[in-house]
């Protein structure tokens, strides 16, 4: 509808073998927003973000970023575009320590031409950049924590680290894949102020959840897809009235409470 | 056994801050304790031609560098790129015969063959290397193997470049003292240089290929640029392993091709410890004299050879060097369980 959407995802469809996993998605995220993605397990949620990131190859459908064509492209030009992603099952680098993971993105093209994080000009030492990300994302530098090797951090931190990795690119959109799986909930409760600020720094979030009350609580607009296809799209409490999303979600009339999970 | 209520714990000596590679440095003692592996190691290999006076031994070093060069290559490529290359014969022969041929047809000196064939028979190397990058494991092994065996079959088969009787008459070096440092201080000059490349920027860039290469691609980063990087790297050392050579024995001929070149570099790595760099290294400093001295048995010199080899793999499986360094980097004592 409006121009002024900074991805638009038009007809994209993807199987693999006899499945289905996408058929003919259409959507638009505007810029600066949250927009949610939901569905039960299997609907092509997880599919929807590798298309868009290039991970995988659409079979039709294009995807386009402030109105350039993206589609199909290789993911590292995708990440260099500012377009990032987290991975659901964590892909850290383990054998180095937290913040020598960060070095690697602040290596990419984009990060040497954008500079250090939220500064212009030269980029200084990877190192002392990757550590204030990773203050920033809720590492205490004064800590031994950031200086641990990756495989001995608990999954929380692996989580935070995903994220870290997208905003030592300093990215125009992050696709998040379910960040808020597998967290306890006090660390989602210190996870859910931390997207809030990504937000307000400027940064369009997409998020991909299950825990359907933690994202509804910052999501400004939620996409339900189920069996591939899109079933409703709008406000969250709006969506979750209708009929068919409540069907897709409970198979029956229960009215869904998302406040009790 | 007493040991049962017992374990063995083991604690970084203080010199090191938080994590690998940070020290703190507050004595002579400690400048030592750092400085000390280094120094013996490399006044060592300076000593070595010179402590050692027979001409037939001499040369045996000479071919002991030139096997640490590809067991360096071997061990960067496998431990910090992810990539298991066999392609030792591959890198020696591409630049070998480039060497010979610059040498014959164009009358080159060394001086200017060794530095051509290095950056040129790297260069040949990644690009047919090239379609095989995307490929991992034992199928990267497999193609890097194959095409020492198809380059010889067709040097033979198509008889150019010599054909089976080879390139004679190459150079020679123009001093015996150049010709016996100049493959040592390489050596010393790939080790170093190698070690500190992994723990630069790029080099952790190398590591994250190993570890998570769909990470590296989240990144923002192309997997195949930054292998065809560490391929260029260690095809140079083994191109320039090549060149030094042929201008040593003054022929090029298909046995720059020999299987050994790729074999003993993997054997080496495993004696010295993968991982390490200087292992791989040391390990060929083992290895091919101990395969020296094994030449008086004739033929029965394989089966020594393996029983040693199958002892290290079964006692000392982590390598020499790793051995090593724990011991010398931690503290160890019983502690109560």
């Amino acid at each position: 509808m409006s121009e002024g959407a900074i991805l638009r995802v038009i007809d994209v469809r993807k199987s693999f073998g006899g499945i289905q996993a996408l058929m003919d998605v259409s959507v638009e995220v505007q810029e600066g927003e949250i927009f949610g993605i939901i569905g039960p397990n299997g609907s092509g949620k997880t599919t929807l973000i590798n298309c868009i990131t290039g991970f995988i190859k659409t079979d039709s459908g294009k995807v386009l970023y402030r109105g350039k064509d993206i589609t199909n492209r290789a993911p590292n030009h995708i990440a260099n575009l500012g377009i990032t992603r987290t991975f659901q099952i964590m892909r850290p680098y383990y054998s180095l320590p937290a913040y020598k993971n960060l070095v690697i993105p602040l290596f990419s093209p984009r990060a040497r031409r954008t500079g250090g994080w939220r500064g212009g000009g030269k980029l200084g030492d990877r190192d002392a950049v990757g550590i204030d990300i990773l203050e920033e994302i809720g590492f205490e530098r004064d800590s031994s924590v950031p200086y641990k090797l990756a495989s001995s951090l608990p999954t929380g931190y692996l989580k935070r680290l995903e994220l870290a990795r997208c905003l030592a690119l300093r990215p125009e959109i992050i696709l998040c894949d379910e960040v808020f799986s597998g967290l306890s909930m006090s660390e989602i409760a210190s996870m859910v102020p931390l997207i809030e600020r990504l937000q307000m720094s400027g940064i369009t979030l997409i998020m991909v959840e299950h825990r359907l009350r933690e994202l509804f609580s910052v999501a400004t607009r939620v996409m339900v897809l189920n069996f591939g296809q899109k079933l409703a799209e709008g406000h969250p409490d709006e969506v979750m009235k209708d009929e068919k999303v409540r069907e897709a979600y409970l198979g029956s009339e229960k009215v869904l409470d998302y406040t009790f999970q | 056994m007493e040991n049962k209520d017992r374990r063995r714990e083991r604690i970084d000596r203080g010199i090191k801050v938080r994590t690998e590679g940070i020290y703190a440095i507050a004595s002579w003692q400690e400048v030592a304790y750092l400085l000390l592996p280094r120094l013996v190691l490399i006044v060592g290999l300076l000593i070595l031609p010179i402590v050692i006076p027979s001409l037939y031994w001499k040369r045996v070093i000479s071919i002991v560098s030139i096997y640490a060069l590809l067991a360096l290559g071997f061990d960067f490529l496998s431990n910090f790129v992810g990539l298991v290359s066999l392609g030792g014969a591959f890198f020696i022969g591409v630049g070998g015969y480039i060497a010979a041929i610059l040498n014959k047809s164009l009358g080159l000196p060394p001086a200017l063959t060794i530095p051509l064939a290095t950056l040129g028979g790297a260069a040949l190397c990644t690009l047919l290397l090239l379609p095989a990058l995307p490929l991992r494991g034992v199928y990267f092994a497999i193609v890097t193997l194959m095409y020492p065996l198809a380059l010889a079959r067709i040097i033979e088969a198509l008889n150019i470049v010599g054909g089976t009787d080879g390139i004679v008459g190459v150079a020679s070096f123009a001093s015996k003292w150049v010709e016996q440092y100049f493959i040592i201080v390489i050596a010393i000059i790939a080790l170093f240089g190698l070690r500190r490349l992994v723990n630069e920027d790029i080099g952790l860039v190398f590591r994250g290929v190993k570890d998570n290469d769909q990470a590296i691609r989240a990144s923002g980063l192309s997997i195949t640029l930054y292998k065809a990087i560490a391929v260029f790297i260690a095809a140079a050392l083994g191109s320039l392993g090549g060149a030094y050579f042929v201008h040593l024995y003054m022929v090029a001929g298909i046995s720059l091709f020999a299987l050994d070149y790729s074999i003993i570099p993997i054997a080496a790595a495993v004696i010295g410890g993968g991982g390490t760099l200087v292992g791989p290294l040391l390990g060929c400093f083992i290895l091919v004299p101990v395969s020296e001295l094994l030449r008086a048995f004739g033929t029965l010199r394989i089966v020594f050879y393996a029983l040693i080899l199958m002892m290290f793999i079964m006692f000392r499986s982590e390598g020499i060097m790793v051995y090593a360094q724990r011991k010398y980097h931690q503290f160890e004592r019983w502690v109560k369980v």
